[in-house]
């Protein structure tokens, strides 16, 4: 994994935010904040942290949809597509739209609103097929949906299912065969495994570690499930309040974490033999809308300084591929005050 | 002594499917446990495993097709709501949902002060609603007359186990309490649970999917699986010696927070939900990695490993059945 891969997917200063025009009154929620990301060929990318941390929203904006009332308020973002970057904010619907399954999808979280209640699942793929795939080579694509639904280990006869009659785990696999039909570069998950039991969610990670492994595509992850970042991800980053706080792979993420945030997540989850006892993160999420002034954990954070009720702290580089803002690592390489 | 609850023989069986073409389900099958005071009991498994019905009949919201629940000794019937409802009271999987968006939370505190005549007046009851926010770390000021949509969902959480506390109840039943709050706010919530067990005596029964969060809380822990009790016994026996094939399967299962301990094998998934429980013999047979002839035509006995009761052909022979 260590190889030299080019980089797939990158931000640039990137800000999302909902304008929302209340009586009169504007309110705006900074869901994400300066956001720059560098995501890389053939990696699985895992994005942590709590409701209401702009995650989904993240990924909105990656996925390139960006409709009001969320806003792109500055920043880029660049895809790779064929040995070229592409600044995708500034396409056309049309050429955004092509992009979009063939070259990027989506793996939605709750599969019950995915399929279409009334139709076949084989019906979900034939509409999906007709919108993407030209006519005279839509009877071959859909052979070959016949043919992964075998490989990844479904039961032939689920294209003849409504979506009612299989359980949330065969549904959520039915979704994610269906977003890796057109061999995207980049999959985009969103909490996909967050509703499902245990083992279904073994099944569910398992089914898309084979899809990555076999495409060797990018796979972007978001939960705020630690447990399951350490599973799967080759890198993760810690979102926090629209900003990543850190970011690093996932061994130098378990063990050396160290913003304070980051800490309190990974400190936080109860392991087997160890009845210790275990303290939630103090507090609860700031509100978007209305960010603390300096770093937005200040008022959670334990180690709080006066520095960091002024002004936010940029990046530092305690190791290569490891970078954290924080004041209590370092000043940053560009601490910018804002 | 008395046990807090005992549950004996407990059936639950629904009818799917028309007239013509019924099947039974059972979705508790002759399943018994008790519950002590002061202790925290896990009921664990995967959805449609029995572990909410199971709830539910104990609340008094559904009817058991055959078996007896008593509660302190007394026999717990449709009649009798009131006492069972003041001594025994439930938390609910999803906070948004428990709490009408267009009523104050403030208000169902004075509903409860109301149908259980827990206050002479207003300022009494609001002193006596204090109180309760404090033990779960909340205060009446900054509660009144907000609606549930300015809380967080751990916040709420937190107000509906306050909620529940009102009528000083011996029980807490928590289905699926944390499965909606994010990790990080989770172990605010089971900190709570331990509280109240050792602070003021109150019993929870945990009903829960998440393995770690049951480890980490409770005292003893059963294992459902389709409508059966397969393991049962101390946390500490039953998750870090794991004697039953499902067990082990939903312990290896829990994603660990340690990139060094990844899965290596491959998990195989029932397909449906229906075969499993209409299966007979043992109802783990078709996905169990150690199935044996005898599986797949004989329900297996209760037997017991030392303490811990475990429902599986591999162990007959080298413990003791049960003893009923």
């Amino acid at each position: 994994m260590e190889i030299q891969t080019e980089t797939i997917l990158r931000t640039e200063n990137l800000k999302a935010f909902y304008v929302l025009d209340m009586h009169g009154t504007q309110k705006i929620v900074k869901a994400v904040n300066e956001v720059d990301l560098a995501i890389k060929e053939n990696e699985i990318y895992g994005i942590a942290g709590e409701s209401g941390c702009g995650k989904t929203t993240l990924l909105k904006a990656l996925f390139n949809v960006i409709e009001p009332p969320l806003r792109l308020i500055g920043g880029k973002i660049y895809y790779r597509v064929n040995w070229e970057e592409v600044e995708v904010t500034s396409l056309s619907p049309e050429e955004k739209r092509r992009l979009r399954l063939e070259y990027i999808s989506y793996i939605p979280q709750g599969s019950m609103s995915v399929l279409n209640p009334v139709l076949k699942i084989k019906e979900s793929y034939q509409d999906f097929i007709a919108s993407h795939v030209p006519e005279q080579s839509r009877k071959e694509t859909m052979e070959l949906a016949q043919k992964q639904i075998v490989e990844l280990g479904l039961p032939k006869n689920i294209l003849n299912a409504y979506p009612h009659q299989l359980s949330g785990g065969m549904r959520q696999r039915v979704t994610i065969a269906l977003s890796a039909l057109l061999s995207p570069r980049i999959m985009i998950g969103d909490e996909p495994t967050t509703a499902l039991d245990v083992v279904v969610q073994r099944g569910v990670i398992q089914m898309l570690k084979e899809i990555q492994r076999k495409l060797q595509n990018t796979i972007i992850l978001v939960t705020h499930d630690m447990g399951v970042h350490a599973n799967v991800a080759h890198r993760i980053g810690i979102m926090y309040a629209g900003k990543i706080v850190e970011e690093g792979t996932t061994i130098q993420i378990f063990d050396n974490p160290l913003h304070p945030y980051t800490q309190f997540l990974i400190n936080s989850l109860p392991k087997f033999g160890d009845k210790m006892m275990r303290e939630s993160v103090p507090g609860s999420p700031p509100s978007l809308a209305d960010l603390p002034r300096g770093c937005p954990f200040h008022p959670r954070c334990p180690y709080t300084k006066d520095i960091c009720r002024e002004s936010m702290p940029g990046f530092s580089y305690p190791d290569e591929k490891h970078r954290v803002a924080c004041w209590l690592i370092g000043e940053g390489e560009h601490g910018k005050a804002s | 002594m008395e046990k807090l609850l005992e549950v004996k023989d407990l059936t639950k069986q629904y009818a799917l499917g028309s007239l013509i073409a019924r099947i039974l389900i059972t979705a508790v099958d002759r399943i018994s446990f008790y519950m002590d005071q002061a202790e925290i009991f896990t009921l664990a498994g995967e959805s449609g495993c029995g572990k909410t019905t199971t709830a539910k009949i104990v609340l008094g919201f559904e009817e058991a097709t055959s078996g007896t629940i008593l509660h302190s000794g007394k026999p717990q019937t449709r009649k009798e709501k009131v006492w069972i409802t003041e001594g025994v009271q439930a938390i609910f999987q999803d906070p948004f949902s428990t709490f009408n968006p267009l009523r104050t939370v403030d208000s169902y505190f004075f509903e409860t002060v109301k149908n259980y005549r827990l206050a002479e007046s207003k300022t009494d009851a609001i002193e006596l609603i204090d109180q309760k926010l404090r033990s779960v770390g909340l205060t009446y000021g900054e509660f009144a007359g907000k609606y549930p949509n300015e809380f967080s969902g751990g916040q709420l959480q937190r107000i509906s186990i306050a909620r529940a506390l009102m009528t000083n109840p011996k029980l807490i039943i928590a289905d699926e309490p944390v499965s909606m709050v994010d990790a990080s706010l989770r172990m605010a919530i089971v900190n709570l649970f331990k509280k109240l067990r050792d602070e003021l005596g109150v019993s929870v029964l945990y009903i829960t999917h998440d393995l770690a969060t049951a480890y980490y809380v409770s005292d003893r822990i059963a294992i459902m699986f389709r409508g059966n009790i397969v393991e049962m016994g101390t946390v500490e026996q039953v998750l870090m010696n794991p004697r039953h094939p499902y067990t082990r399967l939903l312990r290896e299962s829990i994603p660990q927070a340690d990139p060094r301990q990844t899965w290596s094998d491959t998990v195989t998934l029932a397909e449906l939900e229906h075969d499993e429980y209409l299966r007979e013999g043992c109802k783990f047979a078709g996905r169990c990695p150690m199935v044996m002839e005898r599986c797949r035509r004989e329900v297996p006995r209760d037997l017991f490993v030392g303490d811990v009761l475990v429902k599986c052909h591999l162990y007959e022979g080298s413990g003791e059945t049960s003893p009923s």
